[in-house]
């Protein structure tokens, strides 16, 4: 063949070369996917900032204004004024302290302009005082008294007297909330039990019959016996509370006010100004382990939110406990024993379009089929008695349960897709292997074709349980609260009580941040507990992970 | 389409390419495919030697389509107890259709229609009142790639046991080592029993399947192409492996590799186009056949 015969090939133009070898489509692509990763480390890192910042000390500032008047607080925001307004009054700018004199005041915030200040100082032992009620004082510390005796005097004795007397007297304190909540608590539960026997007996025999004057004649006995023991408890408390009458702080606020504190009725106290780096980090992680570990306290603004950790973990396990099993069994059924057609084609994407209904619909079909058809069924067969005797429903209401069940609904869809997927990935030469053995469908599907497709089945159980935990607007319809202290799993008979209420992160988030009456207080809350959300759900998705990389390292070979 | 006169033509059609193949002399002599090709039935050649032997599997007229394709022509062929018979012919002409017809695979396939029949020692494999599940536990199968269960070595020998529910540990152990003994491949994993079989090389594996397929004493074993996927290395160790084989088991191998047919196995069928062509002790397919089409074929001058 003769080459000079064959006309030359070159690019005809830039244009023809660029597309060829498509630099621009590497740069549109790249770049979306820049901005994705942009977006998402910024959200995440603006919440982790903001959220592990919360607890942090920040200084007092005593800020003497103009007129004489004084604020006496923390600065959380500075912003500069409108550039108009700026140049006619001429001053640079604005800040928002938070003031904790709410008593004197009426503002937990206060806008301060720059040029209104005539001086700011940082008294050395300007104290954050964390109240148990009526949220935060800022003040000095002056005496400490009881009763009528002063025990100490000026700022460094009284630190000191407060380091040494204020453990105990919260001690004092939480053994008598204690008493109140657990033990007598106890004693409640035990009479409503009799109360409900009677009226159970009312029922089963009829008013008046001899099993039900036996169940009132036990109650009548009981009730002397438990008002026998409830003495006991009030003498111990009064007597703990006794030992802590008396005890009282003084601080002065920024207004020179002298305001007492009860020693008991003090969480937390600090001195921001003189605390060393080891100060503030014990400081930052007392708080973190009451936020962590304690219900909470002042409309959820302040104190811990244990029993919305433990209710979004429980109510996600429970959810997946549900969903996987039903989940997976449906899309064997789909995948691996329905013939192809337009039926099962139909299914299919029926079962797609169930993942984009709107969640609250889910919300509501939970609320009106599980609420109060299978509840209302369950109370009126099992706690009847209940129903009659305090006119509340037991299951017929929102509760973990129906909650979880809710959310296994809303997540089923993407179980199953995620799953059919999974096991159509597995090769048919592996089906095909087992039947030559003489293996049976289901012997075939349970050891070669499950145990295959598990890692892409955990893929679809974390994508579920993430959703599943994050999910807010169905759950304020079928058992989320505000506040519900009592833990669906505790030391109570039966320990599990899928009927409770509960509590839940996301929830909450929406309660502090938009529903509380001190919404600029709490915007740090809402950080620090979106913070703890969402490293709740990665906790929870780390571990599915682990646990699919182990299966896969098992099942699926890399080499060949 | 499909209307009567156009069927008519391209029957004319192949008449005329039929009698034209016919009449070239001179030619390579492929007078037998052409008219394969065109649709016309021919007589298969087996040699006598063949059907001396007695026989472990008897394909007795057996016809296969899918859909309305067919891909077998009635296939009559005895398989020889205890020798290993080798399928060779050009890609898609159905030897491994033919392969899994023998243990009912084909029935996962659900446009698969047959006629005729088939019969291990007897029994009918296509009777209606045969159970499958017990007919194909009297049958290894090994596929063209290696396909190791995600489980460990040992299981994946024992898994024809542990579905018929054999627990004993002592059987389990005897029947892994035999297995693995019979595959040759004891020696290199009798120490890590344990571990997942799908850390093993290409050629491991499938003496893996081997083993496998051994494991519950089948009455006959078909191979797929079982070399396909291997290097020339691991190659060599599983045709070693079939000859050692031969004798103790009846073995139908499908091959594309005619090396391979001609080392290892004691009789030889050739196919072309769903149809036996020629049928024979393995010296004699590839030495003196019968048929120039088949010498063509083992020759390497098509295919």
């Amino acid at each position: 063949m003769n080459s000079e015969s064959l006309p030359r090939r070159r690019a005809r133009s830039g244009h023809a070369n660029l597309t060829a070898h498509g630099e621009p489509w590497v740069w549109l692509t790249a770049s979306s996917l820049a901005l994705a990763i942009a977006m998402i480390v910024g959200l995440l890192s603006l919440i982790a900032w903001r959220g592990l910042a919360t607890f942090w000390p920040v200084p007092l500032e005593l800020v003497t204004l103009a007129d004489g008047r004084r604020v006496f607080g923390e600065v959380t925001e500075r912003e500069p004024l409108e550039p108009t307004t700026a140049a006619i009054a001429g001053h640079p700018g604005r800040r928002l302290v938070r003031t904790g004199d709410f008593d004197a005041s009426g503002n937990h915030f206060e806008w301060i302009d720059d040029t209104l200040i005539a001086d700011i100082s940082q008294p050395e032992w300007a104290t954050v005082v964390e109240r148990l009620d009526a949220g935060r004082l800022h003040g000095i510390p002056r005496r400490l008294r009881h009763g009528d005796r002063v025990v100490a005097e000026g700022s460094v004795d009284v630190g000191e007297a407060f380091a040494r007397e204020h453990p105990i007297a919260r001690g004092r304190l939480l053994r008598a909330v204690w008493i109140d909540k657990h033990e007598r608590g106890e004693l409640q539960r035990q009479r409503h039990a009799a109360r409900l026997a009677v009226v159970q007996a009312g029922l089963d025999a009829g008013a008046g019959s001899q099993r039900q004057s036996e169940a009132e004649r036990r109650e009548r006995q009981l009730a002397g016996e438990i008002e026998r023991r409830e003495q006991t408890l009030d003498e111990e408390t009064a007597k703990l509370r006794g030992e802590n009458a008396g005890w009282v702080v003084e601080f002065e606020t920024a207004s020179g006010a002298s305001v007492p504190v009860p020693l008991d009725g003090i969480v937390r106290a600090w001195q921001p100004n003189r605390l060393s780096l080891a100060g503030n980090l014990g400081v930052y992680l007392s708080r973190w382990g009451e936020f962590l570990g304690d219900d909470p306290r002042e409309a959820n603004s302040a104190g811990g939110v244990f029993p919305a950790i433990w209710g979004t973990v429980t109510m996600t396990l429970i959810m997946a406990i549900f969903v996987a099993p039903f989940g997976v069994l449906a899309a064997l059924y789909l995948r691996e024993y329905a013939g192809r057609g337009p039926v099962t084609t139909a299914v299919r994407v029926a079962i797609n379009n169930l993942a984009g209904v709107p969640s609250i619909v889910y919300g509501a079909f939970g609320l009106g089929f599980f609420c109060y058809v299978v509840g209302a069924g369950i109370d009126d067969v099992f706690f009847k008695a209940s129903l009659v005797a305090d006119g509340q429903p037991t299951f017929g209401t929102g509760g973990l349960l129906w909650a979880s069940l809710t959310l296994a609904l809303l997540t089923l869809p993407v179980v199953i897709v995620a799953t059919e997927e999974a096991l159509s990935a597995v090769p048919n030469s592996m089906r095909e292997g087992s039947y030559a053995c003489g293996a049976g469908k289901w012997q075939t599907i349970r050891r070669i074709v499950l145990p295959r497709a598990l890692p892409g089945i955990m893929t679809g159980l974390i994508l579920a349980m993430a959703r599943g935990a994050g999910e807010v607007a169905p759950l304020m319809l079928v058992g989320v609260k505000k506040l519900a202290v009592e833990l669906p799993v505790d030391g109570t008979f039966p320990f599990v009580h899928p009927e409770r209420e509960f509590m839940h992160l996301a929830y909450l988030i929406y309660d502090v941040g938009f529903q509380s009456p001190n919404s600029q207080a709490a915007r740090p809350m809402v950080f620090t507990i979106t913070f703890l959300l969402v490293a709740i759900i990665a906790l929870l998705n780390v571990t599915a992970i682990w646990l699919r990389s182990r299966l896969r390292r098992r099942f699926v070979s890399q080499h060949f | 389409m499909g209307s009567g006169a156009s069927m008519q033509s391209v029957d004319r059609a192949r008449q005329d390419i039929a009698s034209e193949a016919v009449s070239r002399p001179g030619e390579p002599p492929q007078d037998r495919l052409i008219a394969v090709a065109a649709g016309l039935e021919v007589e298969a050649e087996v040699h006598d030697g063949v059907l001396k032997e007695p026989p472990v599997l008897e394909i007795d007229r057996f016809n296969l389509w899918y859909g309305t394709k067919q891909a077998l022509h009635r296939i009559t062929m005895p398989i020889p107890l205890n020798k290993v018979t080798a399928l060779v012919g050009p890609s898609g002409c159905g030897k491994s259709t033919l392969l899994r017809s023998v243990n009912r695979l084909n029935d996962l396939v659900q446009s698969v229609r047959i006629t005729g029949d088939m019969r291990l020692n007897g029994d009918s494999i296509y009777d209606p009142r045969m159970d499958v599940i017990e007919l194909r536990k009297r049958m290894g199968m090994v596929f063209q790639k290696p396909n190791p269960f995600p489980m460990s070595i040992y299981e994946n020998v024992v898994y024809s046991l542990r579905i018929d529910g054999e627990t004993s540990r002592g059987v389990l152990d005897e029947v892994c080592e035999m297995s693995l003994r019979g595959a040759a491949l004891w020696d290199e994993v009798k120490d890590r029993l344990q571990d997942s079989a799908l850390g093993l090389s290409g050629g491991q594996q499938q003496r893996l399947c081997i083993a496998r397929a051994i494991a519950a004493e089948p009455e006959v074993l078909l191979l797929d192409e079982p070399c396909s996927a291997l290097d020339p290395i691991a190659t060599g160790k599983v045709e070693d492996l079939i000859q050692e084989l031969r004798g103790r088991y009846s073995v139908l191998i499908v091959t594309h590799n005619m090396q391979q047919a001609s080392r290892s196995s004691d009789y030889t069928a050739f196919m072309y186009l769903g149809r036996l062509i020629e049928y024979g002790a393995t010296t004699d397919i590839f030495t003196k056949p019968v048929l120039r089409e088949t010498e063509a074929y083992v020759t390497g001058r098509f295919g």
